[in-house]
């Protein structure tokens, strides 16, 4: 209760002072439409906003499996092998400099304008902070640990999956917490690319007839799902931290 | 009271010097630890007494060690030792349990488990064995290290200042406790204070940049009472040792 209160009050806040700014400013509904008008374009057309969330809402879930599985296993391998890290560590914080956005239309180009492309964007958007961050944390293993696991005569591979796995599950969760908060942004940019569904489509398409309204909705729609995505994500890294 | 089996006793002789990027950290030493008994490395800090204790245990020191280190049955020294530091270094995300268990796990072998559950019984942590190490008090923390240390059941023990972050009753029952538990074991603990090592070693040796001081403690049984006057007047004499060594 007390932390659902201060965001009613901080959404009611928020809905008020775009009102006013409505209603004094006088800007005609194209530019800015009033909440109310948002709310009512929300309800009767929300069969389409649904349709079109839950395209954008699988591309994200299918590329946040697909990208942290991927970026867990590239770190785990790096860290597991000398060799690797030496080859592929520059390769990765390259890639990562790489604006992803930037490969947009080369992916539609290559995969099309259906689900896989936008999937595949979300997936390198979300790989580069899972793999980095978790390789990060890998990499700094408390050196007492390892000192102990010696003495122990330990294998390399129980040191890998006993310490220093479960010792980099804080940088894991932090790096799980970055990707939760940029794959619908992958998702959104691979459908404003080119896509005939989704929500960033169904934006471009009320942004071109001028339905400010329905644009408004589609955005708040989408907000909607980032909060929701986040606290999902949270909770399951708080619970890794933990573990 | 239960009895753990103890491994054959064994010595182990250190010789050498080591240098730290070219510059002597300690001149050329001979320091033998007998078999079964408790050595106590003495010194202030940067004296390189740390270093001496990782090099027997076969750990990165980051200086350059020349000599040898070995037991008096010819075997590897560092595959017979067992390990325990100031830091307890229990991992924070495993149960008591599996921490006291960790060797047999990093090794991918079972451990042996009614080893396991005297050594908890004896050690007082069978009530907190599913618990994890935030939830045990400082103490607690690092008797669940010693027996850590006692699982694994090695001839030799090396001890680098395992109860100096404790409060002075903690670490007098620790001692206690420790001195109990390793019983047969050969035992080098390094430490920079003269009050523990008057109260636990059999024989002691004090390292400064000039090399190694043999000093002999009172001759009786080991931990020696903290009011024995025996060990108190050698506890004073360390220490007058110690400040005429520095200055």
């Amino acid at each position: 209760m007390k932390t659902v209160f201060p965001i009613i009050m901080a959404t009611a806040f928020a809905i008020l002072v775009w009102q006013m700014v409505v209603s004094l400013t006088g800007l005609p509904r194209f530019i800015l439409p009033s909440p109310l008008l948002v709310m009512e374009t929300w309800w009767q057309n929300r069969g389409l906003i649904l349709e079109h969330l839950l395209v954008t809402a699988a591309s994200v879930l299918i590329g946040l499996m697909i990208g942290t599985l991927l970026g867990i296993v590239t770190a785990i391998q790096l860290a597991a092998s000398q060799g690797m890290l030496i080859l592929f560590r520059p390769i990765l914080v390259f890639t990562q400099a790489l604006p992803v956005f930037a490969l947009a239309p080369i992916l539609t180009l290559w995969l099309g304008f259906g689900l896989s492309s936008k999937v595949a964007m979300a997936v390198l958007i979300i790989y580069f902070p899972v793999a980095s961050s978790f390789l990060d944390g890998l990499l700094r293993t408390p050196p007492g640990y390892l000192d102990l696991a010696r003495t122990m005569q330990a294998q390399s591979l129980g040191i890998l999956f006993h310490i220093r796995i479960p010792a980099a599950f804080p940088s894991l969760s932090s790096g799980l917490r970055l990707a939760a908060v940029y794959a619908p942004i992958g998702a959104v940019i691979g459908e404003w690319v080119g896509s005939s569904r989704g929500l960033g489509y169904l934006m471009l398409l009320a942004n071109g007839r001028a339905k400010t309204d329905l644009m408004f909705a589609a955005v708040l729609t989408l907000g909607l799902f980032a909060i929701l995505l986040h606290i999902m994500i949270g909770k399951l890294a708080s619970r890794l931290e933990r573990a | 009271m239960i009895n753990l089996p103890i491994p054959p006793a064994l010595a182990v002789t250190f010789e050498g010097h080591a240098e730290f990027n070219g510059v002597p950290l300690f001149a050329p030493i001979k320091l033998v630890l007998e078999a079964q008994q408790w050595t106590c490395l003495l010194g202030g800090s940067g004296t390189g007494k740390s270093t001496i204790l990782r090099l027997i245990a076969g750990l990165d020191t980051g200086a350059n060690f020349t000599g040898r280190i070995y037991s008096s049955d010819g075997g590897q020294v560092y595959e017979r030792i067992a390990y325990m530091a100031q830091d307890d270094l229990l991992l924070p995300w495993a149960t008591v349990k599996r921490n006291i268990t960790l060797g047999a796990l990093l090794r991918g072998r079972k451990h042996d488990n009614l080893r396991l559950e005297q050594l908890m019984e004896r050690i007082g942590l069978t009530q907190h064995a599913n618990k994890k190490p935030g939830q045990l008090s400082g103490g607690q923390r690092q008797r669940a290290a010693l027996a850590r240390t006692l699982m694994e059941d090695k001839p030799v023990v090396l001890l680098d200042e395992p109860f100096s972050a404790l409060d002075a009753k903690t670490r007098m029952q620790m001692q206690d406790l420790a001195v109990e538990l390793l019983v047969g074991r050969t035992v080098l603990i390094v430490t920079h204070d003269p009050g523990e090592a008057s109260r636990l070693a059999h024989s002691i040796a004090i390292l400064s940049p000039r090399g190694l001081d043999l000093r002999q403690p009172p001759i009786s049984s080991i931990p020696r009472p903290i009011d024995d006057l025996g060990s108190l007047e050698f506890h004073a004499s360390l220490i007058r040792d110690l400040m005429t060594g520095e200055s």
